[in-house]
């Protein structure tokens, strides 16, 4: 039971006399449509992106667009095939097949990496599990195709995305590559393409 | 032949054409300036991707409509539903016939009037002609034989006749002003001046009919903020609701055919139709081509400003609820219209039914009355009906028990 102090009471104010003749409310409502009429059509300022030939800038560092598989310093893909995104992702649009990993600093890859990207709801988790931050979002947003086929990517066109946008959005640094502990790089080394974009 | 174009008979003939094409091509344009000035109003851009300023917007319109699939669902009653856009679509030309476009042309040695049809009962067609516009909706809520279809014509119905009397008693009033009711002579009552300069335009001697007759056109025509018959958020979209392709697009081109109507209608009953003050060229004397010609422009001037006027309306105010509606046919205007009648009868009466200086204080006087009134007895137009009860003095369960 809440007490009656407690209650704060609030009236609903009574309509004025210009309010419930409503003709100056009228007036007064005219006014304002007509001062944007005339701001429009004098400073042409409308707030319209003419979207074809202009984009917003959008903030590239955490807008939440395609994906990408990262690539490692030697310009391997970076995925170590954990599984971890695709048992985070809410709607399981991400398919792996794990093969062994050709090289000595991991045990696996993955042979096989495809995103629905219709399914995707763009919700960044895999981007949270990631343990070598090798799946990331970037600020492409304009993807389009014609069949339902054509939107699951595979592992070669996520790296193709992130060949793409690597200057824009470089790959975070310094990252991690390969399991914490195995690797056998110094963690500091640079990529060349993120020194590009400094 | 020349004897034929150059007789009243070929010339209305002729001027029927151009009209008919003219109007035609201008309530495309209609849409693609409503379309403007909302975006204009919304701080946007607008339609701008078809042609230059995307002028050739309304054709690509036009061609959808046309080769879109004309869907005429089974449950309806079929002649009905393919009369309905028809006769809403005629009868919202028909009016053009008796609007006097440019008073009168000099044709070989012969004065022909630049008018369609110069009835002797030109004002009572144009009303009559209104008035009919309703059929249209009422006949394709009726058929479409949907409940939401047939709410919309309901509503359309019992709009139409609140605001057909309003409407008839400013046409009265000018009708008794001006002693009668052919538009050609209203048109040319309106030519001569006060003091030299100041035009005697019906506007400046009743401008609350003036206003009255604005706000009545506006709901005979379904615009903003009177379009409950095709309140979308209700009523799907209303009468039209099961129309498709040219059949919709003949309701919505209607639509801008009446506010053309409505306006060319008003221009000409109380802004002195093609006159336009202090030039020579659109005094009732001049009767060469060009001045028949700038005549026409001014008209036409005149209409676009009130088609302005009701795309600003549209995009400012909210609609109305039915009851707000109907209380401000009933408890406002009616009234308030029927004083401007009897103040207009009682000046006809002492013999100046021009005058001016009593016209202008009777409106005056007129429009505050209803305001003390309004005032004093605490009607309202728009808004709660009544005051909640004060929070204070009724504990807010009990205050949400009652009914209020």
């Amino acid at each position: 039971m809440i007490p009656d102090s407690d209650i704060l009471h609030v009236d609903q104010p009574d309509l004025t006399t210009a309010e419930r003749l409503y003709l100056p409310q009228i007036v007064d409502g005219m006014k304002t449509t007509l001062k944007h009429l005339g701001k429009t059509l004098l400073l042409k300022q409308p707030i319209t992106v003419q979207y074809p030939e202009q984009t917003r800038d959008l903030r590239i560092s955490n807008y939440r667009g395609l994906h990408r598989l990262n690539r490692d310093e030697d310009g391997r893909v970076a995925c170590v095939a954990c599984f971890m995104c695709s048992t985070a992702c809410p709607v399981h649009c991400i398919h792996i097949e794990a093969g062994e990993s050709p090289w000595p600093d991991r045990e696996k890859y993955p042979a096989k990496f495809d995103i629905d990207e219709l399914r995707c709801i763009y919700c960044g988790m895999c981007e949270e599990a990631c343990p070598v931050d090798a799946i990331e979002l970037t600020h492409l947003f304009d993807l389009v195709g014609r069949t339902r086929e054509e939107m699951i990517l595979s592992k070669e066109e996520l790296l193709a995305v992130y060949d793409e946008t690597a200057t824009a959005k470089p790959r975070k640094n310094p990252r991690v590559t390969g399991y914490p502990g195995t690797g056998n790089r110094p963690q500091t080394q640079t990529h060349p393409i993120a020194e590009d974009a400094r | 032949m020349r004897e034929f174009l150059t007789s009243q008979f070929g010339v209305s003939v002729i001027l029927a054409l151009v009209v008919i094409n003219v109007m035609l091509g201008a309530v495309a344009y209609c849409i693609y300036f409503e379309r403007k000035v909302s975006a204009w109003i919304q701080d946007r851009y607008g339609p701008n991707r078809v042609g230059p300023w995307g002028i050739l917007q309304p054709i690509a319109d036009g061609v959808k409509f046309l080769v879109k699939e004309d869907v005429v669902p089974n449950h309806v009653d079929k002649p009905l539903f393919i009369l309905a856009p028809a006769i809403i679509f005629v009868v919202a030309f028909v009016g053009f016939a008796a609007i006097p476009w440019g008073g009168k042309l000099a044709l070989d040695g012969r004065m022909v009037d630049i008018q369609v049809a110069n009835p002797d009962i030109g004002l009572l067609y144009i009303l009559g002609v209104a008035g009919m516009s309703v059929y249209g909706v009422v006949l394709g809520g009726w058929a479409s034989n949907n409940k939401y279809s047939f709410y919309g014509a309901i509503r359309a119905t019992a709009q139409m006749l609140s605001y057909e009397i309003p409407m008839g008693l400013c046409i009265l009033v000018v009708a008794l002003i001006m002693g009668s009711v052919r538009l050609e002579e209203i048109t040319l009552g309106q030519t001569a001046y006060w003091g030299g300069w100041v035009p005697q335009w019906n506007v400046f001697l009743h401008p609350l009919a003036f206003i009255i007759l604005f706000v009545a056109a506006l709901a005979e025509s379904n615009r903003t903020p009177f379009d409950l018959a095709e309140a979308e958020q209700e009523l799907v979209g209303g009468y039209h609701t099961e129309y498709s392709a040219l059949k919709f697009g003949m309701f919505f081109l209607a639509e801008y055919a009446h506010m053309i109507t409505a306006s060319a209608f008003i221009a000409v009953l109380f802004l002195g139709g093609w006159h336009f003050p202090w030039f020579a060229w659109t005094q009732p004397e001049a009767t060469q081509w060009y001045a028949v010609l700038t005549k026409m422009g001014v008209l036409s001037g005149k209409i676009v400003a009130f088609l302005f006027v009701m795309m600003w309306i549209r995009w400012t105010l909210p609609r109305f609820r039915f009851d707000q509606l109907m209380r401000l046919a009933w408890t406002s205007l009616i009234p308030v219209t029927l004083a401007l009648f009897v103040l207009a009868t009682v000046l006809v009466y002492v013999g100046r039914p021009r005058d001016p200086y009593w016209s202008l204080i009777g409106n005056v006087v007129i429009l505050l009355t209803a305001f003390v009134s309004l005032s004093i007895s605490g009607a309202r137009i728009t808004g709660r009906q009544r005051n909640l009860p004060l929070a204070h003095s009724s504990p807010l369960p009990k205050a949400l028990g009652t009914a209020t």
